[in-house]
């Protein structure tokens, strides 16, 4: 099958039926930047020819029974009931069909489940409701999140703001990875099952709690390529993007050299002696960063997460407070993968915020309540 | 939709009346008429949430929901429409109908087919009460997926036990169906010659009795993971997440089954009529919806392509569910034979069939795209499938509901529906529909995820499109309120006992509006000869001794 050609004459064919639309919109696969994003399009034009062929032949035969023989045109019915050679053809038949139809996909298959020879391996955690990204190999990693404005998103009031060219398809902090290398994706998360999946990279691959699954695209060409989580994963399931920036291997160098920099110098220090406001001040930063899209950046919780204004907890021990904090309960995770200073400073913030009073956590503490476990 | 009771003297006289009649119903036909209601009142519940969701989506942006609401709208749409509409509405039909099609006085075990039925208001009650605990209804999809069905509310208890209610409703029916087919046909009616309709029914209720305790197992093992402590679905305590959905699927897509076969039973008693013609292939119908029963417990891997398996376990998954496409062809092409060199006519019951027909035929396609699992991968959970299993379900499952109501409402109520008002409503269904859900199709091509309150600007037309078809789609469906109740009050005049002039079943033998009670003494054998001989399935070398019941 000529890829090529049925690429082209596949939009001629829905060309009549299709109106015209808003730039930028697609009716059918988003332009394929990987290989294997081109054959599952290719096999999908294939599928598409060999259906037409049966669609027309089939209705044909219908149709003209509908409109020949009916009673209003005098037909008679002929009380014919079975013939056992059309009934074998019509079974043999398309039997052979699919096994044309299964040999190309068997192929494509074992091309998609095959991820060895990887160059670098990017873990990706699915939280509701962001991802978070670990490039292993080379030690630093990120969270990237959603950057429409909710005033874009919220038509309740006064119709929204005008929304922006990728609205809802858009992050503050996109994956980058270098063109035409073979890229392994390992998959997991982090609360419940979400999906990292990227139309024009054809890939999909669902992300478990407990479980590590891999993936991997070999992206062909330059560009920023856009998805979505597609796995129900709560009340933020429409909000959690995928956005991976391909870029030359030269900008690669130069991103990654940036991001390891930044990295060693957004790390707390170690020996640095905190400040109750120093400390606050960054809680308050940790806060919006992991807990505020549950429990709500003014601390009043929403649905089944509870409120941490006027809570007990965050009012009362310091030991429960840590415990809960670090060992997680029920729908809320544990922190543990949080630093000693960031751990007491959210927990610093949580209690002498929104009303709350309640005694300073320190790094000391953490440290003191981690041994313990 | 029963007005018999008025119309027969004798001992009927002494059966209930008033609402005792209802809540202690042990006659087929009441309890089947108690089945069509509930299951229609169940439609246009689960019908009212699909126009909520589809408002909300009509723009980019929330405007009438918040994304937590928006979740519990689809979820319940889903249940609703899967446990509450489609599959008692196919109990309620083989309830009314086997009987007479078969020549049997009533069901086999009458106290617990009222038990059967009774059991599924309550449980109705229990999801919509789930609407108003805190936490709000179920918010995980249909599919009730842990982690994040574990995380909601107590709505998920609620729709927990409500699952359990419907599923022990489903095996008391199905077991009621199973014995009534196999030991109350009427002399000379042997299993290769029964109706169609009876065959799917019985090949449905062995898949149900085979695959509701599967779902109540996953269900209550979900219900102990959220308050006893065990950790069968969670990861940190060494379960795992992924057993459920091999355990839903290993129920679910059976269930499909379960909502297709009773279809292709009902169209394939419609089409004869219209067509004046036997059943082509009666026979090798048989072999189909056994062979698709069969297929049906090995496919279910095919919902988990993206999951994540083994190379051989995606093979395995996609040659098996490719195999599929043979039966149901076969299936297509023998309806489509039935109606070649027919002496058709086009009467609503005939129009939705072939609407059926063809529609189904399309989701039949888009199947067996998704079953390409390269191609799977791409579509797995966007608007692709949406489409598509909204043409087998809406066009497909429903369509056959409205052709058997049409076909069978003579029979009920005694009266003709408005032919004119009755297609229309058939065509008016047909347009909407397609308009909703075709550029669903696009929409997944496309990539857009299934199950989100808000999309990208990229998807705005094809969504608001598929937002106006619904709704347009929705009004057209109280018109069919409309022609039934028209119909029971009188509808266009009496209709006769065998008001399709190629209906040969035995349930056009008895008087329209069927008496409470039929074939109290089974129907004679030239009766059954005649039906039999007029559907043509006389086989050579099938024996022609009268009484044939225990060789069942
Ligand atoms: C030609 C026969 C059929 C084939 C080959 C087929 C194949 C498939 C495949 C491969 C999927 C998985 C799609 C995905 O999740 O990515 C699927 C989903 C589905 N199918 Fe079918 N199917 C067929 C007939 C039916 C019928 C008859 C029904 C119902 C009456 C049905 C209802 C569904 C439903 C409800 C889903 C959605 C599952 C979900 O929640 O994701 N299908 N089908
Ligand atoms: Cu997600």
């Amino acid at each position: 099958m000529s890829q090529l050609s049925m690429r082209k004459m596949m939009p001629a064919l829905l060309l009549l039926c299709q109106p015209a639309w808003a730039e930028g919109e697609f009716w059918t696969f988003q332009p394929p930047a990987t290989h294997i994003a081109q054959q599952i399009e290719g096999l999908h034009s294939y599928l598409m020819v060999v259906i037409l062929a049966i669609f027309v032949l089939v209705f044909g035969v219908m149709f003209y029974a509908i409109l020949r023989h009916r009673k209003s045109l005098g037909h008679d019915a002929k009380p014919f009931h079975e013939n056992t050679t059309v009934e074998i053809l019509w079974t043999l038949i398309p039997a052979l069909i699919l096994l044309g139809m299964a040999w190309p996909a068997a192929s494509v298959v074992l091309a998609q489940k095959d991820t060895r020879g990887a160059t670098m391996t990017i873990k990706a955690t699915g939280f509701q409701w962001f991802w978070a990204y670990e490039y292993l190999d080379f030690g630093f990693g990120f969270k990237s999140k959603l950057a429409t404005p909710q005033a874009q998103i919220d038509n309740h009031h006064n119709g929204g703001e005008a929304k922006g060219e990728h609205y809802l398809l858009e992050v503050d902090q996109e994956l980058v990875v270098p063109v035409g290398q073979k890229i392994r994706i390992l998959t997991t998360a982090n609360d419940v099952i979400h999906s990292w999946g990227v139309p024009a990279l054809g890939v999909k691959q669902d992300a478990i709690p407990g479980f590590i699954r891999d993936t991997w695209f070999k992206a062909e060409k330059i560009g920023t390529y856009r998805g979505q989580c597609v796995e129900l994963c709560g009340k933020g399931h429409a909000f959690m993007p995928i956005v991976v920036k391909v870029v030359s291997d030269a900008d690669f160098k130069t991103w990654i050299a940036s991001q390891q920099a930044r990295a060693k110098a957004m790390q707390d220090d170690p020996n640095k002696a905190w400040s109750d406001n120093d400390l606050l001040a960054r809680g308050r930063q940790v806060y919006e960063a992991n807990c505020a899209t549950c429990h709500q950046a003014d601390g009043k919780g929403s649905g089944p997460f509870p409120a941490l204004a006027g809570s007990k907890i965050a009012n009362g021990s310091k030991a429960d407070h840590l415990h809960i904090v670090l060992n997680g309960k029920n729908a809320m995770p544990n922190w543990g993968s949080l630093s000693d200073v960031e751990i007491a400073a959210v927990l610093s913030y949580e209690r002498n915020s929104w009303g709350n009073k309640a005694e300073m956590v320190h790094p000391s503490d953490v440290k003191t309540a981690r041994g313990a476990k | 939709m029963h007005q018999a009771a008025h119309t027969h003297g004798g001992h009927e006289a002494a059966y209930e009346s008033g609402w005792a009649r209802w809540l202690y119903a042990t006659n087929h036909k009441d309890i089947g008429t108690l089945y069509l209601w509930f299951a229609f009142a169940m439609f246009l519940t689960g019908g009212v949430m699909a126009l909520c969701i589809r408002a909300e989506l009509f723009q980019p942006g929330l405007q009438f929901w918040q994304p937590e609401f928006f979740n519990q709208l689809t979820t319940l749409h889903g249940i609703i429409m899967v446990f509450g509409a489609i599959m008692p509405a196919f109990t309620g039909l083989a309830n009314w109908m086997l009987p007479l099609m078969l020549g049997a006085p009533d069901m086999a075990f009458a106290r617990m087919n009222n038990w059967s039925f009774w059991l599924l208001p309550p449980a109705a009650a229990l999801l919509l009460i789930s609407l108003f605990v805190p936490g709000g209804a179920p918010a995980g999809g249909w599919t009730l997926y842990p982690p994040l069905s574990a995380q909601a509310g107590m709505g998920m208890d609620l729709a927990i036990f409500s699952i359990h209610l419907l599923g022990l409703s489903s095996i008391m029916g199905s077991i009621n169906i199973i014995t009534t087919i196999l030991n109350m046909r009427a002399p000379g009616m042997t299993m290769l010659k029964m109706p169609l309709f009876a065959w799917t029914s019985l090949v449905t209720a062995y898949l149900l009795i085979a695959v509701a305790p599967v779902l109540a197992g996953a269900v209550t093992m979900l219900l102990t993971d959220r308050h006893f402590g065990t950790h069968f679905f969670s990861a940190a305590g060494g379960g795992d997440p992924v057993l459920f959905q091999h355990i839903f699927w290993f129920f679910g897509h059976p269930e499909v089954y379960i909502m297709a076969l009773p279809a292709f039973g009902i169209v394939s008693q419609i089409i004869p009529t219209f067509a004046r013609k036997p059943l082509f292939g009666y026979v090798s119908m048989v072999y189909a919806t056994c062979s698709i029963a069969i297929l049906s417990f090995m496919v279910w891997g095919h919902h988990m392509f993206a999951v994540g398996m083994p190379a051989t376990a995606q093979l395995f998954f996609m040659f098996l569910t490719m195999l599929i496409a043979v039966p149901t062809g076969v299936k297509v092409f023998n309806w489509i034979a039935t109606m070649w060199q027919g002496s058709m006519t086009f009467e609503t019951p005939m129009l939705f069939a072939i609407g059926f027909v063809c529609l189904f035929t399309v989701g039949g396609f888009s199947g067996l795209v998704l079953s390409i699992a390269p191609v799977d991968t791409q579509m797995q959970d966007t608007y692709y499938v949406v489409a598509h299993f909204h043409y087998v379900l809406v066009a497909g499952a429903l369509f056959s509901l409205f052709a058997a109501v049409y076909y069978w409402l003579p029979k009920w109520t005694g009266y003709m529906y408005h032919e004119g008002r009755g297609k229309f409503h058939f065509w008016w269904s047909m347009v909407w529909f397609n308009v909703t859900f075709f550029p669903m199709h696009f929409l997944g091509l496309a990539g857009m995820p299934r199950r989100i309150p808000d999309y990208a600007l990229q998807f705005t037309s094809f969504n608001s499109i598929a937002s106006v078809g619904a709704f347009c789609f929705g009004l057209g469906q109280l018109l069919f309120l409309y022609n039934v109740i028209h119909t029971i009050r009188g509808g266009v005049g009496p209709a006769p006992a065998r008001p399709w002039e190629g209906g040969n079943t035995l349930e056009w033998e008895v008087p329209s509006p069927a008496p409470h009670h039929t074939w109290e003494s089974p129907p004679d054998l030239t009766t059954v000869r005649r039906g039999l001989i007029a559907q043509a399935v006389e086989h050579e070398g099938e024996s022609d001794e009268p009484k044939s019941e225990n060789r069942a």
